[in-house]
């Protein structure tokens, strides 16, 4: 017998007299928060805020030079993209711009920031969602450059809680779901942010 | 009122004897476990819909494990439609065999691995080592673990045990024999150790041909399988590496997406006190041009079928590992994470560990035994695994054991004196009767083990059925 | 309504002032209460010991001594709890007993409606709720609702107060050195109230407190609640 057999069969065995468990009693919240579309943004930038990302506002006109002041700011001298962000998101920029052709780990690794937007937001818990749709680019693009700036558009891509938002996703699509930088609080529970994701994490809000 | 096993201690009270006089690690422990229920704590009362989560968490779980036959398949045959490649492991031995195998088939000599539990209770670093291969941890509790050659202490902070002079004494004697070394002037300071880990590890994660994982779910709808983290070591394990082997126990499933929306409000919460953990990935199969074009999942057993079986039992299976038991556990907090013998310590190690090894072994047959069964385990759990429940129902399989005569003579001769009061009254009139003669303390058997730090209550000059007695004439 | 006490083999043996302070105190508040004679033990020292057929001739014989009962009350929230949760998965003939069983404190607060039961107690105590009462029975404030409404009695809080005390019944003897590390903890805590009482609901965890404070030399003195409640200005208790 294989251990697939043997397996299956010990399960069918050992649940053969078991009750069939009742129905699931959904009967939890379907939202914690119920503001207008305005307050839930302000949640998400509260709750992103709260685990240490950085959250700006900026509407389309004002975004390449926002995007342009974070880089400077942060002394970035490089910056990946995905092949297919918008243009003009980048066009106030003076630094290295490198889209992903693909770009190697290595090359990454000597890539000091990424640019990408994302799937949509959860705002009750200060989540972003990637999943490698148009301006998101592959997994590892916002992974190894050490400053990701990530753009948000509000009020469109903010949900306001799990129940509402995981009914969206396409869960074959790989998914990152990213709240505040990395972080750990392995060593006696004393939170440091930043430990091998990108250790700045600036959202911005466009709309 | 009952005895105790003194003919052959078991092994719990002798690892913890040792941990209760170490006022290191006292001190470490109760520093941390007090810091994580306070947070915790507060991190649950933000939502006031934690009962109704906390149920729907215990229903999905049933109805997986019910059904778990139907499920696993389902996620075999969604697995393999997005070309991944599903293995059926019935015990550690062969879970490390097709580990092993498919890392050699690689061409690898070494890989990175995620925080994983599973892998751990397999043993799959040794396995590895046997065959030539080195298996690098790459979540920083599990570096400190694994560069201190110690053992995990905890579910999810595995280096709970150890503060941060220990922590960089460690770094600075280990990470330079096992690749780049911790800078010289190497700080105590959480940020420093940290940043040190990254620069250690990225050149790992850079050249890595094979990454090794385990899950916190699969998704049984859809053949998803997640993984629930904050470093960013799982991302670039996940990521980067060709080959992905990701070796899960059967019970991990969930049945449809939507059960993610109560999983993961109940697990961050309770494990780190987050509203929501940094990283969470999230991947079907393979994608391509975008991670590993290679992923294996293999399915583990060892042991999990039969806990099924057992009807009180099989309630631990719907453990999601979050160590909020752990932290609230007054036991835990004083006996520390290696009394317990086990990759799981605490009070869900105490019903887990022996259901998966069997009760058959010193130390298995005496972690059921390691609880005063107050509740608080029971009270935390966010899919409400009646921990104490299965704790009583374990020893009593425990005491079927071998070693158990004397006591179970003792709880024979308790309860016919107890089914006849006449019987009762007499022997408490004769222990009245003695009092004085009656000493504080006694140096034999379970009265020993009560009088060592305690003195021995007084008997009264006559019982409260005496007293009545008297009263009712 | 017809009242028994269920003594408890622990207060019966050990502390029969308690099984005595309660009797007084119900009948000061006006309840005839019955102590039928053929009781003895709940069984839960054997039951959390996993000798579960043990157990069975002593349910047995709770269920055919208290049957009569509109309700049995009982000065020890553990012992409530093991007839009340685990005797109707040990016996269904129980299934009738377990929800009349009351702690004490249930019966004043939720059966008689009282919380000043008319006691004196001129004291600083500190409460320590155990385990069993406030998780598995839920009892919440009453207990310190009850002791609040003592006259002379200044009640101080105790800090970490919902954490065990470690007796854990065979826990005690089955691991000791844990089981003490909790309680010279539960007692430092109490001491550092600067209470002279440490009260609580169940003497056998009492009974492990009160034995490390000799050993100590600690100024504290372990007292049963229903003995401070049954305290009076004519008649103070120790």
């Amino acid at each position: 017998m294989t251990d697939r057999e043997l397996i299956l069969q010990r399960i069918r065995s050992a649940v053969a007299n078991a009750p069939e468990p009742p129905e699931i009693a959904r009967d939890y919240a379907e939202r914690h928060h119920h503001g207008e579309p305005a307050e839930l943004v302000e949640l998400l930038a509260e709750n992103l805020t709260g685990y240490r990302a950085r959250v700006h506002r900026a509407d389309d006109a004002g975004l390449p030079a926002l995007v342009a002041r974070l880089l400077a700011e942060h002394g970035d001298t490089s910056v990946a993209v995905p092949a297919d962000l918008p243009a003009e998101w980048l066009s106030a920029l003076t630094i290295d711009v490198r889209p992903d052709a693909p770009l190697s780990a290595v090359e990454l690794d000597r890539t000091s920031a990424v640019i990408t937007g994302c799937a949509l937001a959860v705002a009750e818990t200060g989540t972003i969602v990637l999943d490698a749709g148009p301006g998101q680019g592959r997994r590892a693009l916002t992974l190894v450059p050490d400053h990701h700036v990530c753009v948000v558009r509000v009020p469109g891509q903010v949900y306001p809680s799990l129940p509402l938002a995981v009914p969206e996703l396409d869960l074959r699509r790989p998914l990152t779901w990213i709240s505040g930088p990395s972080a750990t609080s392995d060593i006696e529970l004393d939170r440091v942010e930043g430990v091998h994701g990108p250790r700045t994490l600036d959202v911005i809000l466009l709309g | 009122m009952s005895g105790g096993t003194y003919l052959g201690m078991p092994s719990f009270p002798v690892a913890a004897k040792t941990a209760t006089h170490d006022g290191r690690l006292r001190g470490n422990m109760h520093r941390a476990m007090n810091t994580i229920r306070t947070r915790r704590a507060r991190a649950v009362s933000e939502l006031d819909d934690w009962a109704q989560l906390r149920q729907a968490g215990k229903e999905i779980k049933d109805r997986a494990l019910r059904h778990l036959d139907e499920y696993l398949l389902q996620i075999e045959e969604r697995v393999t439609e997005a070309g991944g490649h599903v293995h059926w492991a019935a015990d550690a031995a062969a879970a490390n065999r097709i580990v092993a195998g498919l890392a050699k088939a690689a061409g690898a000599a070494e890989v990175v691995k995620i925080k994983s539990m599973a892998t751990q209770e397999i043993g799959l670093n040794e396995a590895l080592a046997a065959e030539g291969i080195d298996a690098w941890e790459t979540d920083l509790a599990e570096l400190i673990v694994q560069l201190g050659h110690d053992r995990p202490s905890h579910i999810v902070v595995p280096a709970i045990h150890r503060n941060r002079s220990e922590i960089r004494e460690i770094f600075r004697a280990e990470m330079g024999r096992n690749g780049r070394p911790a800078p010289d002037d190497l700080t105590d300071r959480p940020a420093d150790l940290a940043e040190a880990a990254r620069l250690h590890l990225r050149e790992k994660f850079l050249r890595a041909k094979v990454a090794v994982s385990g899950a916190n779910f699969l998704i049984a709808e859809t053949g998803t399988a997640v993984i629930v983290e904050s470093e960013g070591n799982g991302r670039m394990c996940l990521t980067l590496p060709e080959t992905l082997i990701s070796v899960v126990g059967i019970e991990k499933v969930l049945p449809t997406q939507r059960d993610l929306e109560v999983f993961l409000q109940l697990l961050p919460r309770s494990s780190t006190a987050e509203r929501m953990n940094p990283y969470t990935s999230m991947w079907t199969g393979v994608t391509a041009g975008d991670g590993p074009s290679d992923f294996h999942l293999v399915l583990l057993d060892n042991g999990r079928t039969e806990t099924l079986a057992d009807e009180v039992g099989r309630q631990a299976l719907r453990c999601i590992r979050c160590a909020a038991c752990l932290n609230v556990c007054p036991v835990y907090e004083r006996a520390g994470g290696h009394a317990y013998g086990s990759v799981y310590p605490g009070p869900i190690g105490a019903i887990l560990s022996p259901q998966l090894r069997g009760i058959d072994n010193p130390v298995d047959a005496s972690l059921p035994f390691a609880s005063s069964l107050c509740g608080a385990c029971y009270e935390a759990c966010p899919v409400a695994i009646d921990i104490p429940e299965v704790l009583v129902h374990l020893r009593e399989r425990a005491v079927e054991q071998p070693g158990h005569g004397a006591e179970r003579a003792v709880m024979n001769a308790a309860t016919w004196l107890l089914d006849h009061p006449a019987a009762l009254a007499a022997a408490e009139r004769a222990a009245s009767a003695t009092r004085k003669l009656h000493p504080r303390t006694l140096n034999l058997g379970p009265a020993a083990a009560w009088s060592d730090t305690r003195d021995l209550p007084e008997v009264p000059s006559e019982s409260f059925r005496a007293w009545w007695r008297k009263q009712h004439r | 309504m017809r009242v028994a006490l269920f003594a408890t083999c622990v207060n019966d043996a050990l502390y029969p002032s308690t099984a005595i302070a309660t009797v007084r105190l119900l009948e000061r508040l006006g309840v005839k209460v019955d102590f039928p004679q053929a009781q003895t033990c709940c069984g839960q020292p054997q039951y959390n010991s996993g000798y579960r057929k043990q157990v069975e001739p002593l349910v047995t014989r709770m269920v055919n001594t208290l049957a009569e009962y509109d309700y049995v009350v009982t000065p020890s929230g553990s012992c409530a709890a093991m007839v009340r949760n685990h005797y109707p998965r040990i016996d269904v003939k129980s299934t009738e007993l377990a929800p009349r069983m009351l702690e004490l404190t249930e019966f004043l607060v939720d059966v008689l409606g009282v919380e000043d039961v008319g006691a004196y107690y001129p004291h600083t105590v500190t409460y320590h709720p155990s385990c069993h009462g406030l998780r598995m029975l839920g009892l919440g404030e009453r207990p310190r609702r009850l002791l609040k409404a003592v006259r002379g009695l200044t009640l101080l809080e105790l800090p970490a107060a919902d954490e065990c005390c470690g007796f854990g019944g065979t826990f005690a003897v089955k691991n000791p050195d844990v089981s003490a590390a909790m309680g010279a903890d539960k007692v430092a805590h109490a001491e550092e109230t600067g209470a002279e009482v440490l009260c609580g609901a169940d003497n056998s965890c009492l009974m492990h407190l009160g034995g490390l404070m000799r050993r100590s030399g600690s100024a504290l003195r372990p007292v049963h609640l229903a003995e401070i409640l049954a305290s009076t200005e004519q008649e103070v208790a120790r």
